[in-house]
């Protein structure tokens, strides 16, 4: 058994595995180069009739010889079977373009969707948000506000009035009623917003619903000045509108503010009327058990369906209010 | 409120290089919303010109009435033009444009041929002028009132720029053209001459005795000037000049003395009443009408007074519905020569009540109800009389008053109030110097301030750091962030409703708004009795066919689906969150106490208990497929069980507790409805709707809906969580039958209790119902598993055989065998 004789089997069953173009054609080949009839084989037999000494050499020399050629034939049917499972996922290739969504798409109403943005927008700011009930007490909806029951500022906003009308349960016509729950129930600082439902006797054409939302805010604080409200009011455009837009208060009236403003917001090239505000009129703080000796206070208030409006370029309320599933969903949940 | 340039600019030293837009930007500043700038004559050119109408020849072989005029131009030739209006008769002076004149609309006007005939020119309404809306004819003028042939644009004096304003109700003083002259001049800082002061020194003769003028009751009203006049002419004829000031001011020129009485209270701001005087018996008092009885006022409606109106009386009868509308009994006539002339300070809230009691509105009673300023009673009053007597024959005769002026209080400031509301330095000597502009005395030392007659809005600190702050400009506040003292959150609720908002949209389900009103057809169809169908009726509803409230989310969503269903939608989900507002409570007599101080802890919960609770809900509705269909395949319908799984998914979402039993409940299919108990309380209910609403409303059949009491749900609990085992679990299947009555329900019971401790899970694999007999087959899987040691084979058994023993002994289930 000569050495060379012994490299030539190597590298006989070298070049048969990789020659080998499949895995049936490695096993032919395995099976001359490896199995009983192989010379190896034979060889590896033929052992026993040796003397020790000889014995000894060859055996090394055949067992290396069996590594080399194990290692080739495992290195062939990895490479084949690599081949063969990539030709198998190949095959198994679909069309991953089709459509496959068969849920409906939900989502949330806009009008819950921007109450949500504006409501974390001041929880990050320490705002509390506050709640009412939509039939409400006359007295909190109005008196307690300072507008008494024949002061001009009541044919301002026609209400929805409740039976009996001695009761004076109304449907608020603002959520302020909210501010006043909220200061006779609860010690200053006072940092809310209070969104919710609103009525008033408006009949629903574009711009107008007897239904509509709207968010106030309330702070009464040590040291509240109008500052305060106009940078609150700036910021809280600027989270609303973009960072470009600017704002602007002008003198009005309402009974439960003094001073009074109405803010406007530049928004796409022009002024919009965005909603009202101003320095808690001392009237209402008293009213509620709050020393106006020591507290002052802003509040404001807007119409989330106006925001949603402004912001959304949206030109009919009926979208917002009829609840096709064709204009909800195009909102998502928000995000 | 309208107010022309020209009539601001009586009282207000205007520079020439100010625009209309710098007054209406300076008027926005401090307050007034410009709504409009009419710039009126911009888009008219001449020749405009007065006509005398010689000779109107009718033209009839037309549909409509066709007028060929000849017209006097003051030129050398008659003009002759076609004219389709019919208002005017020979004699009338009329506005003719002339060929080349062009009109607002850029209407150019040229000689045409028309109706047979040639028109050299068009007789103009006030419309067709862009002076107004007026188009119900042509304009007219009595001769003598303007020159023939003369400029009709300078007689008329068209070029003018006339601002709309909105004034807001607190400041009535400003419903005058003295009102917005002040304003324009203190937002631009130019000066101001009060139209008062022409008329503080005017005295008139006492030639006769005036009516006697009384004030019943000093509450109604504070002064009463009663002039009485005589000589009138009725047929004097208004100046163009206040005719025309009138018009700007959006209002028709009537007559001599109702113009002078519309000019005065448009000038000056106090409206004016002239009564007929021949027609009055005795004096005039002004008192309550005592009781109900009818009242004709001059726009000839009868209208039944109620007792508390305020009205004008003579010794017999109410003349007048005070500061609101005359009577026709006692109205200026053609023939009225001697005039009695009503000016009082009324009490603005009698006026208001006045005005709504009769939903008459008008523009006195819209200026008394904001209140008026009360040295103007005399002042106004006297400006008629000038007005008046300088043009027309009228002589005073006497003057009457009763009662005296009442001003607002002196208003102590603390000035470091001002900075301490406005959020910047204001010095005591600016405040001083602003609070003079708007007419307020102030003593500087002691800050007293003494509002002006016509700012009787101005009682307090916070109305006068207002008027501060208006006149530096709202623009000047700086716009700072205010501490952060707190930190908040949503509250479990607020975060609970969130979390199943998002949870129902992320699951197919859109959210919709409806609004909540109802009506007792929807509530009885709905089959809601008793307590549920109980609730509270709108007053004055939008609408008649909706005037309760909601008792219920379902049918509000019904009309969302089946407003979809007819756009063409036909599988979906939606679900409402909101109050329903069923009446629990009786309402109580208003309780109302006085403000400005708080009212005591009782009465303040009286208030809140005065208010019914209002539930929060949420349902949902399902109609249709619960998937899309397409290439991928067919999809099922919604079913009661997917209803049913949403309810249980809220309660499992809020880490509840519940049981499950079958409920009669509206507007559910009585055999096919859930009801869900957390804690005793039903909270939820949910299944397949009853078929008659789901065939009334045009839904698909088998629609299903769930509704669920948000706030009947306990609060979520601090989870205190048992501790995992690692032991081997053991799985035992058994099936029984049982009658087709019992309930999987009971039977899982049974099998949980008979199972006891060790038992980890249980889940209902597999229900037959093909028995027969009235019997079916449901069987279960059982997990096992101990905390502290693997089970042996004996110990399952054991586990197995007494969890279906307790099925038999509490349901009659037998175990099925192979």
């Amino acid at each position: 058994m000569k050495p060379a004789e012994i490299a030539s089997w190597i590298s006989d069953a070298q070049k048969a595995f990789s020659a080998a173009k499949d895995l049936d054609s490695l096993k032919i080949a395995r099976l001359a180069h490896t199995g009983d009839k192989a010379p190896i084989s034979l060889a590896s037999r033929g052992l026993g009739s040796l003397s020790p000494d000889e014995k000894a050499s060859a055996g090394k020399l055949i067992g290396d010889a069996k590594a080399e050629i194990a290692k080739a034939l495992a290195t062939a049917t990895e490479k084949l079977e690599s081949e063969r499972d990539s030709k198998v996922l190949l095959e198994e290739v679909v069309d991953i373009t089709l459509p496959v969504q068969r849920t409906h798409r939900g989502g949330l109403h806009p009008i819950s969707i921007i109450k949500n943005e504006i409501s974390d927008f001041f929880i990050e700011q320490g705002y509390a948000v506050e709640e009412g009930p939509e039939l409400e007490s006359g007295w909190l909806n109005f008196d307690a506000l300072n507008i008494p029951a024949d002061h001009p500022a009541r044919t301002m906003q026609d209400t929805f009035f409740i039976e009996p009308i001695e009761s004076g349960v109304v449907l608020r016509t603002h959520t302020s009623p909210v501010q006043i729950r909220t200061m006779l129930t609860q010690e200053p600082p006072i940092y809310v917003i209070c969104p919710g439902r609103t009525f008033r006797a408006d009949e629903l054409d574009a711009t107008h619903s007897p239904v509509f939302h709207q968010v106030e805010g309330l702070v009464v604080d040590k040291g509240i000045t109008m500052a305060h409200l106009k940078g609150t009011l700036d910021n809280f455009a600027r989270h609303m509108f973009g960072p470009d837009v600017t704002t602007r208060l002008r003198p009005s009236f309402f009974p439960f503010t003094e001073p009074s403003a109405e803010v406007d917001v530049f928004f796409n090239g022009r002024w919009i009327e965005w909603g009202g505000c101003g320095m808690v009129n001392p009237k209402v703080l008293a009213t509620c058990g709050i020393d106006t000796e020591v507290y002052t206070g802003f509040a404001f208030g807007m119409g989330l369906e106006r925001t949603l409006m402004v912001r959304h370029g949206i030109t009919d309320m009926h979208d917002i209010v009829e609840g096709d599933l064709r204009f909800t969903r195009q909102f998502g949940v928000g995000l | 409120m309208r107010a022309p340039l020209s009539w601001i600019k009586e009282f207000v030293d205007i520079p020439k290089n100010i625009t209309p837009e710098q007054i209406s930007d300076g008027l926005i500043r401090v307050g007034f919303e410009v709504e409009e700038i009419i710039k009126q004559g911009a888009d008219l050119t001449g020749p405009l010109v007065f006509a005398k109408v010689l000779n109107i020849e009718e033209i009839t072989e037309y549909k409509k009435p066709i007028r060929y005029v000849a017209l006097d131009c003051g030129e050398k030739e008659t003009r002759y033009v076609i004219c389709g209006a019919t208002n005017f008769k020979v004699g009338d002076i009329v506005v003719a444009a002339l060929p080349g004149a062009v009109l607002p609309g850029d209407f150019s006007i040229g000689a045409r041929e028309t109706y047979g005939k040639t028109s050299n020119g068009m007789i103009c309404s006030a419309k067709e002028l862009g002076l107004g809306d007026d188009h119900s004819g042509i304009m007219t003028f009595q001769e003598g009132t303007v020159k023939v042939g003369s400029d009709a644009i300078e007689g008329l004096m068209i070029n003018d720029v006339i601002f709309d304003v909105a004034v807001n109700p607190d400041r009535g003083y400003a419903l005058s053209i003295r009102g917005m002259a002040r304003e324009v001049a203190g937002s631009l800082g130019l000066t101001f001459t009060d139209p008062i002061e022409n008329l503080r020194n005017l005295t008139f003769t006492e030639t006769g005795k005036g009516v006697a003028a009384k004030i019943a009751d000093a509450s109604t009203a504070s002064v009463f000037y009663l002039r009485t006049l005589s000589n009138f002419d009725p047929g004097a004829t208004t100046p163009i000049w206040m005719r025309r000031r009138i018009e700007k001011m959006g209002m028709r020129s009537i007559s001599l003395v109702v113009d002078v009485t519309n000019y005065v209270m448009l000038e000056l701001g106090q409206p004016l009443h002239a009564f007929d005087k021949s027609k009055i018996k005795g004096g005039l008092t002004i008192k309550r009408a005592g009781k109900a009885q009818p009242f004709t006022t001059l726009d000839g409606q009868v209208r039944q007074l109620d007792p508390d109106d305020l009205m004008v009386w003579d010794d017999a009868q109410p003349l007048a519905l005070a500061g609101t509308m005359g009577g026709a009994s006692s109205e200026i006539s053609e023939t009225t020569t001697e005039i009695a002339l009503e000016a009082v300070r009324f009490d603005p809230v009698c006026i208001a009540k006045n005005s709504r009691r009769h939903k008459l509105s008008s523009e006195a009673s819209r200026r008394l109800e904001r209140s008026v300023d009360p040295s103007l009673a005399q002042f106004a009053s006297a400006r008629f009389v000038q007005l008046l007597t300088e043009n027309s024959s009228a002589q005073h005769v006497a003057t009457v008053i009763d009662g005296e002026p009442k001003f607002s209080p002196i208003v102590k400031l603390d000035p470091s109030y001002v900075s301490r509301i406005l959020g910047f330095e204001v010095s005591p000597s600016k405040i001083a110097e602003i609070l003079r502009a708007i007419g307020c005395d102030v003593n500087e030392k002691t800050f007293e301030v003494d509002p002006p007659a016509w700012r009787s809005d101005l009682l307090t600190s916070a109305d006068l750091t207002e008027e501060v702050a208006r006149m530096i400009g709202y623009d000047k506040i700086p716009s700072v962030l205010p501490p952060r003292p707190k930190h908040a959150s949503l509250t479990p609720t607020q975060k609970r409703r969130r979390a199943i908002a998002s949870m129902l949209a992320g699951r197919g389900l859109a959210e919709v708004q409806t609004f909540p009103f109802t009506n007792q057809e929807t509530i009885d169809f709905m089959g809601f009795v008793g307590d549920r169908a109980a609730t509270y009726r709108i007053a004055n509803p939008m609408s008649e066919e909706f005037p309760l409230m909601r008792v219920h989310l379902v049918p509000g969503l019904i009309e969302v689906a089946q407003r979809n269903i007819s756009r063409g939608a036909k599988d979906f989900a939606i679900f409402e969150m909101g109050s329903i507002f069923r009446s629990s409570q009786k309402l109580v007599p208003f309780i109302s106490p006085e403000i400005s101080k708080r009212p005591n802890q009782k009465m303040i919960d009286e208030i809140f208990a005065s208010v019914p609770p209002q539930a929060y809900h949420v349902a949902g509705l399902l109609v249709g497929k619960t998937e899309n269909e397409d290439w991928q395949g067919k999809a099922r319908s919604y079913t009661w069980q997917d209803a049913i799984a949403y309810a249980q998914d809220i309660l499992q979402l809020c880490n509840l507790q519940w049981t499950v039993k079958r409920s009669e409940f509206a507007p559910w299919h009585p055999g096919r409805c859930a009801e869900l108990i957390v804690d005793g309380k039903a909270v939820a209910h949910a299944g397949e709707l009853h078929p008659k609403i789901i065939a009334k409303y045009g839904l698909p059949e088998r629609s299903v809906a769930f509704a669920v009491g948000l706030s009947a749900l306990p609060d979520t609990q601090l989870v205190r969580p048992s501790s995992v085992g690692t032991m081997p679990a053991a799985l035992q299947d058994v099936a029984l039958i049982v009658d087709s009555t019992v309930t999987a329900a009971d039977v899982e019971k049974a099998l949980r209790q008979g199972a006891g401790e060790l038992l980890e899970s249980i889940t209902l694999f597999d229900r037959y119902d093909k028995l027969g007999d009235g019997k079916i087959s449901l069987a279960f899987s059982l997990v096992f598993r101990a905390p502290d040691r693997t089970l042996t084979g004996a110990e399952i058994t054991q586990l197995r055989e007494s969890a279906v023993a307790q099925a038999v002994k509490a349901t009659g289930a037998v175990l099925r065998t192979a």
